[in-house]
């Protein structure tokens, strides 16, 4: 017997969990059909028509590898690729990204680490990790265009709106100029 | 009596002679991977069936009175599922058990722009954000005072709870003759100087969820530091017993100080979802994440510096008036900080700080990184290299001849132990080649430096009790396997790492074998947070003695079946090897079975005190003691443009002593990230209310409130200097707060050296860098002042 049929609802305390019926709310406005290509894959996924592509991401897809540090593209952690293009995810309306290709943080990792993500993990360049699947997807769209090794200061040209306030970024430059030379090896 | 939980400090079995396999070297941490591959659930990502979004209505006003609440229409909108409002929190709480000031939500006024009066939750964030708007509030606005010095002088009292005044706390405290000591000085130094305000700025916001559990057990996960404290104030407010109540921190996004004291959002979603049934959350957007704030004090300081003719320190006088918004917070704490922390790395030959901490209507301050001391050892270091000026002393060299030495005690009365003070400042000298460098480089061109110390931890623990500081338990299984339960929050500093470095160790096991269960108040050992940089010295000790328990009985086992003594038995490398005859080996997983099929479950518990005899015998003289300290010295060199007032700072070299470092990249890292966010503070960061706008944040988002980026950051030049300590776990002391304090003063005594001016004022702005070279350039036009590097300055042309 479990516990809470031992007990009388006011000897718990608490209204029981059960107690009011769940709510189902359907809204038109959820019928906004959308299709877009996610990590390699075919989705079709009703939102609101003024949902966000991180919103979408996150509510409707569990895709949570992107962060909301900010939600006004202030922060960069929500930063996926869209085309192949480093995009913040918060102020991209999710229709924006109708009939397109996303790839989010997830889509990264096949059956090995990224050469990105091994970098960062050997350099110890992710402290607490939120700023890291925008960092990684900003700076995978940056060395795929680059297609060579790159110097220092165009790593910090090129990352400087995603923010990170553990590192002192000093070992994200690291882990992304070494993972350049073996993403610019790999090219060969 | 209270237990001795430090008598046994773990160690090594007698004889046995063992190279560090795990201590010292590069490591992955052990969550790094699945944080990077988006799969480690923060607050923020949990999901549960059913719930609701809260949101908190929040006052505009900085100073009001609430008349009315009209909950009851809100409640009647499709979709809300519940309101609470300050009245469902009547218990005043405070992290600090002696200023329990604040309650949940505001019940009679609020008190800042950005205090919570009432919140709601609604099946969806939209349905949430609609009934906050909808709420009508009725006020009646009151006077806001904004200047602490206006706010001390004035007879309307802010908070309801306060026992005096706007006045929160006042500490006075003189050991030696300082005005003595002043008179009889050759060299005096007086400067006033301003420390702005700063905050946290952690990328995750603040976020709780709650759950009431079928069996009745309410559920908390929360983005906080400190689990503990926030167990016991969940219990408090809600007047529920704690043993129905579990708190689970998630893995965290960043903290910095800025999340290790209960806010309104986690008692706001626990009472929700009591009152609903439902699962409820509450994230806090970025605009609340800066008006929770409970960052970095403003602190006005006048300081008086008496010299001898060799540069000797022989007194230190400190005034100080801190601006503390409207709740006390750790206030009490930070209070004492301000002066009892800076009587290290140098002696002071009397030392008088008489400290005040005022309330006003702004968003509370609190810890941040460096609680309390950053902004005096901005003061001091500062009138230290106006010191050696005067006297004509090369900077570093007058702070050599100050040095306080090691196992000593502070002019305040605290023991100090190890101390590499001295070996960081060769470092940084040489690295950064000041010898040939500093006074020599051309105009706009200059190095400063400073050096600090900070504390490993405090001996006595927020509220008063016998128990130990912490605990650690460690299980081990036939699968070759180590399980570690500790209370201690990970908040991206890595101590979950930590543990498993010091499990590793002390049983061979590969760290992949090893699995940190932490920071759930139901599965794990009580512990108190990771705040004043305890984790490392106090878990890791607490560690090392479970760990090393349970190596001893392993061994025994494994040397009684090799009939072999136990100092030949060694486990590393998942094995356990004889060392005299290596190819007598067997895995742990069959060494582990060996124990566990004699003992049974194999489980050993690790407790950890602070030693209680090394602090001031005087009222507050436990305050800021600490089991070990850490000593830092930065040099930062700087490139100022004297045209626009734009500092550049080329390269910083810091060198800190962190007592063993157990592992060198994650102290790097610290190090590195110390560095940065006081750099931001030092050229950047400003966190203000506009006094002529009621009360506003200038600037509450990411955006306006300036944090360095990758193009902002100096270079940084790390430096590990290892004096081990007798008190840390293989000697090791803290690195996650110390490595900040010097680059503030190094900046402004670098600007100094490259121009010829003094910024006592953070941040070191372009208008007012550039106001303090023009203010220069007439006093050298007037012939009041000699043209600063007169010879130098064709070079920069």
């Amino acid at each position: 017997m479990s516990l809470i049929e031992r007990l009388a609802p006011q000897e718990v305390g608490f209204p029981l969990p059960w107690a009011r019926p769940a709510r189902n709310k359907v809204r038109m406005s959820d019928a906004l059909l959308l299709s877009m290509k996610v990590n390699g894959e075919e989705v079709e996924v009703a939102a609101p028509a003024h949902f966000t592509l991180l919103e979408v991401l996150r509510y409707k897809l569990d895709l949570i590898g992107s962060k909301q540090g900010c939600d006004k593209g202030d922060c960069g952690a929500c930063t996926v690729q869209l085309d192949g293009v480093a995009r913040l995810s918060c102020l991209t309306l999710a229709v924006q990204a109708n009939g397109r290709e996303v790839r989010t943080v997830e889509g990264m990792t096949g059956a090995h680490l990224h050469p990105l993500q091994d970098c960062m993990d050997k350099s110890v360049a992710a402290q607490c990790g939120f700023c890291t699947p925008g960092i990684l997807m900003a700076a995978e769209a940056f060395l795929t265009k680059m297609g060579r090794v790159v110097t220092r200061g165009e790593v910090a040209e090129a990352m400087a709106s995603n923010l990170c306030r553990c590192t002192g970024y000093t070992k994200i430059v690291d882990a992304i100029v070494d993972a350049s030379a073996i993403m610019a090896e790999g090219k060969n | 009596m209270a237990g001795d939980f430090t008598k046994e400090r773990g160690g090594r079995i007698e004889g046995e002679e063992v190279q560090a396999w795990q201590i010292g070297k590069a490591h992955r941490k052990i969550d790094a991977v699945d944080r990077m591959r988006g799969l480690l659930r923060y607050t923020d990502d949990l999901k549960l069936p059913g719930m609701l979004h809260c949101k908190i209505v929040r006052s505009p006003y900085a100073h009001a009175k609430i008349l009315s609440i009209d909950s009851a229409s809100v409640l009647a909108m499709p979709g809300v599922h519940g309101v609470v409002t300050g009245k469902d929190f009547p218990t005043p709480y405070g992290v600090i058990p002696w200023t329990p000031d604040e309650n949940a939500l505001a019940v009679d006024k609020a008190l800042h722009v950005g205090d919570g009066v009432a919140a709601i939750a609604a099946i969806d964030e939209d349905t949430a954000n609609a009934a906050a708007r909808a709420l009508k509030i009725e006020w009646e606005v009151l006077p806001a005072h904004f200047d602490p010095a206006e706010s001390l002088a004035s007879a309307d009292q802010i908070n309801p709870y306060s026992r005096t005044g706007n006045l929160s706390k006042k500490v006075m405290l003189e050991f030696g003759e300082v005005e003595n000591q002043l008179a009889s000085s050759s060299c005096v130094i007086e400067g006033d100087y301003f420390f702005e305000g700063s905050t946290h700025g952690a990328i995750e916001p603040h976020c709780a969820v709650a759950n009431v559990e079928p069996n009745g057990v309410l559920t908390v996960w929360s983005a906080t530091q400190v689990s503990h404290y926030l167990h016991r104030e969940l219990a408090k407010v809600l007047d529920l017993p704690g043993n129905r109540i579990r708190v689970i921190q998630p893995p965290l996004g960043g903290a910095f100080g800025g999340k290790s004291e209960p806010f309104d959002l986690e008692f706001c979603v626990a009472k929700l979802a009591l009152q609903t049934g439902r699962p409820v959350k509450c994230l806090y957007t970025r605009e609340e994440v800066f008006y929770s704030h409970r960052g970095r004090h403003p602190m006005q300081m006048h300081y008086r510096t008496g010299f001898d003719k060799d540069g000797k320190i022989l007194a230190v006088d400190a005034k100080t008036l801190i601006d503390g918004g409207a709740y006390s917070s750790f206030g009490l704490v930070t209070t004492y900080y301000s002066g009892q922390l800076l009587c290290a790395p140098y002696a002071f030959g009397s030392y008088r700080f008489d400290s005040k901490r005022v309330v006003t209507n702004k968003p509370a301050c609190g810890p941040k990184r460096g609680h309390g001391s950053v902004q005096p050892r901005f003061a001091i270091e500062c009138q230290l290299d106006k010191g050696a000026a005067a006297l004509g002393i090369d900077p570093i060299e007058l702070r050599r001849r100050n040095f306080i030495g090691h196992d000593t005690k502070t002019i305040n009365e605290f023991q100090i132990g190890s101390n590499g003070f001295m070996e960081c400042l060769e470092r940084v000298e040489a690295s950064s080649q000041w010898k040939e460098r500093y006074g020599k480089m051309s105009y706009g061109r200059g190095l400063g430096v400073a050096g600090s110390t900070y504390i490993s931890g405090t001996n006595y623990c927020i509220y008063p009790n016998d128990m130990p500081q912490a605990a650690v338990q460690v299980s081990l299984d036939r699968s070759g396997r180590a399980r570690v339960f500790s209370g201690a929050n990970d908040i991206g500093q890595g101590s979950s790492t930590m543990l498993a470095v010091i499990v590793s160790e002390e049983l061979g096991l590969e760290l992949a074998d090893i699995r940190v269960v932490s920071a759930d108040s139901d599965l794990c050992p009580v512990d108190l947070g990771a705040y004043s940089s305890r984790i490392t010295l106090m878990v890791g000790n607490a560690c090392v003695q479970a760990a090393s328990r349970l190596r001893k009985q392993v061994v025994a086992h494994v040397a009684s079946k090799w009939q072999i003594p136990a100092k030949r038995v060694n486990l590393v490398r998942g094995q356990a090897v004889d060392i005299e005859n290596p190819e007598t080996c067997m895995s742990l997983a069959e060494a582990f079975a060996l124990a566990e099929a004699e003992d049974g479950m194999l489980s050993a518990v690790g407790n950890y005190n602070t030693p209680r005899d090394r602090h001031g015998e005087y009222r507050g003289g436990t305050i800021g003691a600490s089991p070990a300290y850490s000593f830092t010295a930065h040099v930062a060199e700087v490139d100022v443009d004297v045209d626009t007032g734009v500092v550049q700072v080329i390269k910083v070299w810091v060198a800190h002593d962190c007592g063993r470092a157990l592992s060198p990249k994650i102290v790097e890292g610290q190090m590195e990230g110390s560095v940065y966010m006081g750099f931001g503070e030092a050229l950047m960061e400003q966190h203000v209310v506009d006094y002529n706008k009621g009360g506003v944040h200038t600037g509450p988002s990411l955006l306006d409130y300036r944090m360095p980026t990758f193009l902002d950051t100096p270079d940084i030049e790390s430096l590990i200097v290892e004096e081990a300590d007798d008190q840390g776990p293989y000697g090791a002391k803290e690195a996650g707060e110390g490595p900040l304090h010097p680059i503030i003063p190094a900046i402004s005594n670098a600007i100094f050296d490259a121009v010829g001016v003094r910024m006592d004022k953070t941040p070191f702005s372009p208008p007012r860098v550039l106001a303090a070279i023009e203010a220069r350039r007439a006093q050298e036009a007037s012939g009041e002042l000699a043209p600063h590097k007169a010879a130098l300055r064709e070079e920069r042309r």
